[in-house]
């Protein structure tokens, strides 16, 4: 239906329908805004909890936007966006994840003594940047929506300006990140080049055609190297535990899941619409890289925050396992894995966050000795999380553990899918490190835990929620992801080629 | 048969009243008389339920009774289907029964979180009874998996001095061994779409798995290793001392008298039921395993200062003769595994108990610091010889059936093999009899010993259940193998047609 009216579709100015395809977008800008022109209006006081207010009504209207963009699914503003299943469910995934981080981030700022009005009003608009990049299918509108939420995002990873190793983390994460974008956009010339368009459909059909010229294999290659930066796979990843380590606690939780999830949004366009099937040994060597490095490294790790930037860096792994698979079991596996992924890692995030106090003091694995006892709540919430992560029955990380896999069984990735299970049983035992000082050992020196306020709470609870929603009844959201990657692939081959070119490893 | 109307909700109740009382517990308040009373209670009801499944169970029918069958999710094909045959339905009564006696062991002795320790118990109980009445492998894998954290928190939180070693390495064995079988579990649903247990062994069985002949055997190791690290069959086992030894008494009890059981149920469900042919090739290696647990771990038992490391042993030892029994592929063979399985339960965990007993009086396990307690503790010596000797396999306990059984199936099978396992019986006398003698005979060496005091009411309340069931399983076997022997004759029936095909050709 969508693609039978392109032929017509040439108008010289913008529908109104266009507008409402990029209505979060608009949305959530202008709610930024209003953030940004507030700021030195207000006083210190009243204005910090205004802002994040302001901030958490604009993610609500967002959400609401997104609704009515799902309304009007199709091509806007000369085929560079397109609003399909696909775009909403990341839309969606982005700005709830935004919400978290505004709920779970204000009582943090408090404690750090952070002015900080530019920084909801920044969150705001790295996730139109992510949003954005989610329903674009024009390569150029890609890279911009890379740069908007990717330049937020390095701001944000400075924000504890007092702190050496914040700016350490930022300037780390700005240079190698403006590094990796270089190659991404490298790729999208050479693609344009290849094929005389950066319309993703438009490539995916001209491939589709004859045999794959060498500089389209290139060009997607490239594109590889900078999405694999943004998402953290191996061997991109040297820099994410030490960004990790010096970015204030929400924000990682923020970094870690919401650009990740858009990153990987792109990732899917460009795997599975362009499909350049040859290329499937450069995802199925990243993914059991980044498992492999990922859970080893993180088994030695003493900081908790550098612990989950590398079961971070080993998550990635297991997602880009899907994208080995077959496209639509594969592509619906991997959308599965970033919501499931993005509400325990966000969780986990908050609780460490609460707990790492003024000055992020209390950040080692000797700090959360005791914490069963002397705070039972906030130690099974952290519990629920990192049996999640462990992918455990009953919570979503099991469920995206087994859909990811199931899918790469399917599609005879087998070598791949016993990397993958070894290294889910290795990666169970840091996570348990964690539970064990919690509640085996007892507290050997004073940990101020303060009492968990009332918009921590709301973020903490929403996240055990969808954790354990997910963990019970898969169901709804899976049908959901399977639907919009059914849309997101009709026009690629059938499952063959990718499996029988994997089916040699 | 109108009482029976209970029938097709009774696995439900069975395995879910546990975890439903394990809830309701964590809303009371913490006043420990009144959560063990609870706690006694549930268990005591769930234990009544599960009497229903023997009494309504009909007898000389072959295939699965009291089943349900729900879909739970639709992608993948998720069933709730549970069900039991003869083989199930004991090892069902047999938690059923030890859970209520662990309560009463842990009255006294559990006085620290006293809250959480009868939630995590309760939690366990549900967990194991999943594992056993589950038909879905998906079913099945999250009960498997769902008994490793209660289990690993019983022993890491209530445990003794190296706890928390003992823990993780338990959590980490299991886990590592179980991400194989749900590689294998995934392989199955890619070929055959379905979870079901019925389902895929009667694809099988017929040839229509595509594939299947080139991958058979490496799906027999996917679940044998998961297995065997759970029995623990030699190589194994080294997870089993250290985890019997550091855990509280009543986590003895059910590792030693259910989750062991897990392994070999597996064995003979799933290895057995799903691949009888990769079975049949492969019995003479894990044949010699088993005898080399059996001779091992009886002869590590010997040499054991600590008693409770004896016990754990032991099952080493006990263990090797079910699996023994398993894989010799005969009627009488495969009875005795059964009945050993609940033999091995009701008496080892009688055992436990009486060492944990001990231990709450004299805070030590060494044999050395005992001798001579038949005169300070006449009863509890009385009860601890009933049990030794039901260990031991004096005829007219329940020992002696099981193991005359396998040794006459191992025996049918190949003679070396009866000849071996035979001097097993003479090994396990030979341990635990001078056990007994060195605690219990003799004059008090340790004047400490003199006034310890003998069995509590709560304590005769545990131990006298086990002594009662081990009489009345060895006069009257019947009972159990009325119902086991059907079970065990269509379990074989696959096997037996394989034998006969393969002397054919």
């Amino acid at each position: 239906m969508i693609m039978s009216a392109i032929p017509a579709y040439s108008p010289t100015l913008p529908l109104s329908a266009d507008y409402v395809r990029i209505l979060p977008e608009i949305v959530l800008s202008v709610f930024g805004m209003i953030v940004m022109v507030l700021e030195p209006l207000l006083d210190e006081e009243t204005g910090q909890k205004l802002l994040a207010l302001i901030a958490l009504v604009g993610t609500a209207v967002g959400l609401g936007a997104t609704w009515l963009m799902a309304q009007s699914p199709g091509l806007a503003f000369w085929n560079m966006v397109k609003v399909d299943g696909f775009s909403v469910f990341f839309h969606v995934l982005v700005i709830a994840i935004a919400a978290v981080v505004i709920l779970s981030s204000y009582e943090y700022m408090a404690v750090q003594r952070i002015r900080a009005g530019e920084y909801y009003a920044l969150i705001l608009f790295g996730v139109v940047g992510m949003a954005l990049m989610s329903s674009a299918i024009e390569l150029v509108l890609i890279f911009i929506a890379l740069e908007i939420s990717s330049i937020s995002s390095y701001v944000l990873a400075g924000f504890r300006r007092h702190e050496a190793a914040s700016a350490e983390s930022s300037l780390k994460y700005f240079l190698l990140g403006s590094f990796a974008t270089a190659f991404f956009l490298y790729g999208v010339a050479l693609m344009f080049g290849a094929t005389g368009s950066t319309n993703i459909d438009q490539i995916g059909r001209s491939l589709q055609a004859g045999p794959i010229p060498l500089l389209a294999s290139v060009a997607v290659a490239l594109m590889f190297v900078g999405l694999g930066f943004k998402v953290a796979a191996a061997p991109f990843h040297i820099w994410t535990p030490d960004v990790y380590e010096g970015a204030p606690a929400p924000v990682v939780g923020f970094m870690s899941t919401a650009p990740k999830a858009a990153a990987f949004a792109v990732l899917l366009r460009v795997v599975f619409v362009i499909n350049v099937h040859d290329l499937v040994w450069v995802i199925w060597v990243s993914a059991a890289l980044s498992m492999t490095l990922g859970n080893v490294a993180a088994l030695v790790q003493n900081n908790v925050k550098r612990l989950l930037a590398y079961s971070s860096i080993a998550h990635a792994g297991y997602l880009l396992v899907a994208f080995a698979a077959a496209p639509v079991l594969g592509a619906s596996a991997a959308m599965f894995y970033t919501a499931a992924y993005a509400t325990m890692n966000l969780g986990a995030f908050a609780v460490v966050s609460h707990f790492a106090n003024a000055g992020e003091r209390y950040v080692t694995l000797e700090d959360y000795e005791g914490l069963g006892r002397s705070s039972p709540l906030l130690a099974a919430t952290l519990t629920i999380f990192l049996l999640s992560l462990i992918g455990i029955p009953m919570t979503g990380g099991f469920f995206a553990k087994f859909y990811v896999f199931s899918a790469a069984v399917k599609a005879d990735l087998i070598w791949l899918t016993i990397i993958g299970v070894l290294n889910s049983g290795v990666g169970a035992y840091y996570y348990l490190r964690i539970i064990v000082m919690m509640y085996m050992r007892e507290s050997r020196k004073e940990v101020p835990v303060t009492p968990v306020p009332f918009a921590l709470g709301l973020a903490l609870a929403a996240c055990i929620v969808a954790t354990l929603y997910f963990g019970v009844f898969p169901g709804r959201v899976l049908q959901n992801a399977q639907d919009s990657a059914g849309q997101l692939v009709e026009h690629a081959p059938p499952e063959t080629p990718v499996s029988r070119l994997v089916s040699a490893f | 048969m109108n009482t029976d109307n209970l029938s097709p909700i009774i696995l439900t109740l069975v395995t879910f009243a546990p975890l439903a009382g394990g809830l309701l517990l964590m809303l009371l308040p913490r006043r420990d008389r009144d959560i063990r009373i609870f706690a006694l209670v549930i268990t005591l009801l769930t234990f009544v339920l599960s009497l229903h499944l023997p009494v309504y169970f009909h007898r000389g029918q072959t295939g699965f009774q009291y089943g349900v069958d729900k879909q739970w999710v639709s992608t993948p094909n998720i069933h709730y289907h549970m069900g039991v045959d003869g083989i199930s339905l004991w090892l069902v009564v047999l938690t059923t029964f030890l859970t209520p006696l662990c309560v009463l062991i842990s009255w006294k002795s559990i006085h620290e979180r006293v809250k959480e320790f009868f939630i995590l118990l309760l939690i366990l109980e549900t967990a194991l009874i999943g594992v056993f009445t589950s038909l879905d492998l998906f079913l099945f894998y999250f009960f498997w998996e769902a008994t490793l954290i209660p289990m690993a928190l019983l022993i890491g939180i209530f445990g003794h001095e190296r706890k928390v070693y003992a823990a993780v390495k338990f959590f980490m064995y299991t886990m590592i061994g179980s991400v194989f079988m749900l590689a294998a579990i995934l392989w199955l649903y890619a070929h055959t779409g379905s979870f079901d247990f019925v389902m895929i062994r009667d694809a099988i069985a017929s040839g229509a798995v595509p594939k299947f002949p080139a991958a058979a055997q490496w799906l027999f190791l996917g679940f044998f290793l998961a297995f065997a690290v759970k029995v623990p069959l030699f190589p194994f086992h080294t997870w089993l001392p250290d985890a019997h030894v550091e855990a509280p008494t009543a986590g003895s009890v059910l590792l030693a008298g259910v989750l062991l059981k897990m392994g070999t149920y597996g064995l003979l469900r799933f290895n057995l039921g799903l691949f009888p042919e990769q079975s049949r090739q492969n019995a003479w290696w894990v044949m010699i395993l088993a005898l080399v647990g059996i001779i091992y771990g009886a002869l590590v038992a010997m040499v054991q200062p600590n008693m409770k490391k004896l016990i754990a042993y032991s099952s080493v030892s006990h263990l090797g003769f079910v699996v023994l029994g398993i894989f010799s592929f005969t009627q009488a063979g495969l009875n005795g595994a059964l009945f050993v399985m609940l033999a091995h339960g009701i008496s080892t965990g009688g055992l436990f108990m009486l060492a944990g007993i001990l231990h709450e009086r004299r805070h030590t396990y060494e044999i050395s610091e005992f001798g001579g307690l038949a005169s300070p503790m006449p009863v509890y010596a009385a009860s601890y010889l009933v049990i030794v000797l039901a260990s031991v396999g004096l005829p007219l306990l329940n020992g002696f059936i099981g193991e005359f059984l396998v040794l006459s199936g191992a025996f049918q099978d190949k003679a070396v093999y009866g000849i071996l396992g035979a001097t097993g019986i003479i090994w396990s006398a030979v341990y635990l009899l001078w056990m007994y003698q060195r605690v219990f005979y003799g004059k008090v060496t340790h004047a400490v010993n003199n006034s310890l005091r003998d069995l509590s009411e709560f304590e005769k309340w545990a131990v006298w259940p086990c002594a009662a069931a081990a009489l009345v399983m060895g006069v009257a076997p019947i009972i159990w193998l009325g119902a086991i022997d059907p079970a065990v004759q269509a379990a074989l029936t696959p096997a037996v047609r394989v034998a006969s095909r393969m002397v054919g050709q």
